[in-house]
């Protein structure tokens, strides 16, 4: 299921991306990558692979050193068309959860007062905030807080949603009620997403594919058998256990993939 | 409703006496050695006034503390808004260009470390023997505390903020205007609060250059009058006043901090 039926649906090419911070440290490397139109891919891989810096990139936030990006036309042309959940909630203490909400349209100038505080209700009711419009950030618990920042960055309906670690610092209650808030919306939004994760149930749960990095470098993306809709009781699945241990596999690298076909011959 | 409000007044007072009641203990027993050092060494009141004398000379001259203490006050205050509203200038101009700052902020720090008993003088002659040079003084001594402070709260900006801000495609001037100076504010009032000691320290000391016998009249020109006539009683009494003032602005300084921080991100 990878719905594409967005007029303004964008995807993602990365072409030779590299991204050089000293002479001696690459830390993203000759990345090759293509996000179509409505779906979803994970990037997963240890820590300091490159994931986030990659995706940095592909939001236009990390120059890179030799490469492109390229997006839908659509998205290049209008400003507010990548969404991006950061993976602290990242919210303005001084500015009511509204008001943070508010910010992306503001600062692009799209539409009327009227028009860009209608968006803003209706993004925070999207999340199920609606009753905390007007508290600070403070008073948000940790989950409410992200669902801020996820309405934060769909408030301007993007073609392209990024996502660093959404979910990284959420006990897992939260972990699953916010994945399962993240499907609810691309099913109604059917953006484009990136999303980075240190987890790998989350990444088979919420995407299409799954992009392995190790060491600046892409090492494969795996195609993700899961049936749609998705739902965390699929995690108990046989299927689900057998596609955890691929992903598990590819994270650990080709040389431990041989270990195992080793201890697997009799 | 906050806690304060739901406690009763009888806790309040409780609360208060717990709170202030190790200091004034503190100072009731430094009256007290004062009083017996002065008694029991019989110290001449031109060397050492007893406590009641000080009190006395403090009655007596009212008028003129009280003239004087608002000429200070109104020095301190009115040097240390211009010390926030110059120095928040001097910051926003340090957070936008690297050169500006590299260029200036050496001499920001002159400020600092120049002995302002060895510019007081110098004022004194460009500006007069009058209350502005008081003021100018004033701010000299408050300015670095609040340039400091506050160009580190601009350009301390979370990356995931700023990035959020360039993602929007938003240009400095909405960068600085609505990210870099909003999440300075708790910068400001810390270099503030930190200035408010010493608007008070700065004002004496100006007043003492500008010396009695002028139209200007502050505490530390009733200090180097009442020297002159080794009036030790009235001159502590003086001491005392301008300690005073010192302690009203600090307190008026953090208690609107307080609420500005409390409005702007629950921070105090």
């Amino acid at each position: 299921m990878m719905p594409n039926d967005r007029p303004d649906a964008s995807s993602i090419h990365c072409r030779d991306v590299t991204v050089q911070f000293t002479p001696s440290s690459v830390a993203v490397d000759r990345v090759e990558l293509t996000v179509q139109s409505g779906e979803i891919v994970s990037l997963i891989g240890p820590s300091g692979c490159g994931k986030t810096t990659l995706l940095r990139a592909i939001a236009g936030l990390q120059p890179m050193t030799q490469g492109r990006v390229e997006l839908d036309p659509v998205a290049i042309a209008r400003k507010g068309q990548i969404g991006f959940v950061f993976q602290q909630p990242g919210l303005l203490p001084w500015a009511s959860t509204l008001q943070n909400v508010l910010l992306p349209l503001e600062l692009i100038g799209r539409g009327t007062s009227r028009q860009r505080r209608e968006a803003a209700e209706h993004a925070l009711r999207s999340v199920k905030l609606a009753d905390a419009r007007d508290k600070r950030p403070h008073e948000l618990s940790g989950g409410m807080q992200m669902r801020a920042s996820i309405a934060r960055a769909l408030v301007t309906g993007p073609s392209i949603l990024l996502l660093d670690e959404p979910f990284a610092a959420l006990d897992d209650m939260l972990r699953n009620e916010l994945g399962r808030l993240l499907l609810s919306l691309w099913q109604q939004q059917q953006f484009t997403a990136v999303m980075v994760t240190h987890n790998i149930s989350e990444s088979i749960l919420l995407s299409h594919r799954i992009a392995v990095m190790r060491a600046g470098v892409l090492e494969s993306v795996i195609d993700n058998p899961i049936a749609w809709p998705r739902s965390p009781s699929q995690m108990r699945t046989p299927d689900f256990a057998q596609f955890f241990g691929v992903v598990s596999d590819s994270l650990r690298g080709p040389s431990s993939a041989t270990d195992r076909s080793q201890e697997d011959t009799p | 409703m906050s806690g304060a409000a739901q406690r009763s007044p009888a806790t309040q007072v409780s609360d208060a006496a717990r709170q202030w009641g190790p200091a004034l203990w503190v100072a009731v027993i430094a009256v007290a050695i004062w009083q017996l050092v002065a008694w029991g060494f019989d110290m001449p009141s031109a060397l050492l006034p007893r406590p009641a004398e000080v009190w006395r000379a403090a009655a007596e001259n009212r008028m003129e503390l009280l003239k004087a203490l608002y000429a200070t006050g109104l020095a301190a205050a009115a040097g240390l808004l211009a010390a926030i509203g110059l120095g928040s200038l001097i910051s926003v101009a340090f957070s936008q260009s690297r050169r500006v700052r590299l260029a200036f902020f050496p001499y920001v720090i002159f400020l600092q470390t120049v002995p302002i008993v060895a510019i007081a003088p110098l004022l004194i002659i460009w500006s007069g023997y009058q209350f502005r040079t008081v003021v100018i003084v004033t701010v000299i001594v408050c300015l670095f505390p609040i340039v400091n402070s506050v160009t580190a709260g601009l350009m301390a900006i979370d990356r995931q903020w700023s990035d959020l801000f360039s993602l929007y495609g938003a240009g400095r001037a909405k960068k600085l205007t609505r990210l870099q100076i909003p999440a300075a504010v708790p910068y400001l009032v810390l270099g503030a609060k930190t200035s408010s000691g010493l608007a008070v320290i700065g004002a004496i000391v100006a007043e003492f250059f500008v010396g009695n016998g002028t139209d200007y009249d502050g505490l530390g020109t009733l200090m180097t009058h009442w020297q002159g006539f080794v009036k030790t009683d009235a001159l502590i009494a003086a001491v005392f006043t301008s300690t005073l003032l010192g302690l009203f602005l600090f307190g008026l300084v953090h208690g609107i901090s307080r609420t500005l921080l409390r409005r702007w991100m629950d921070a105090a």
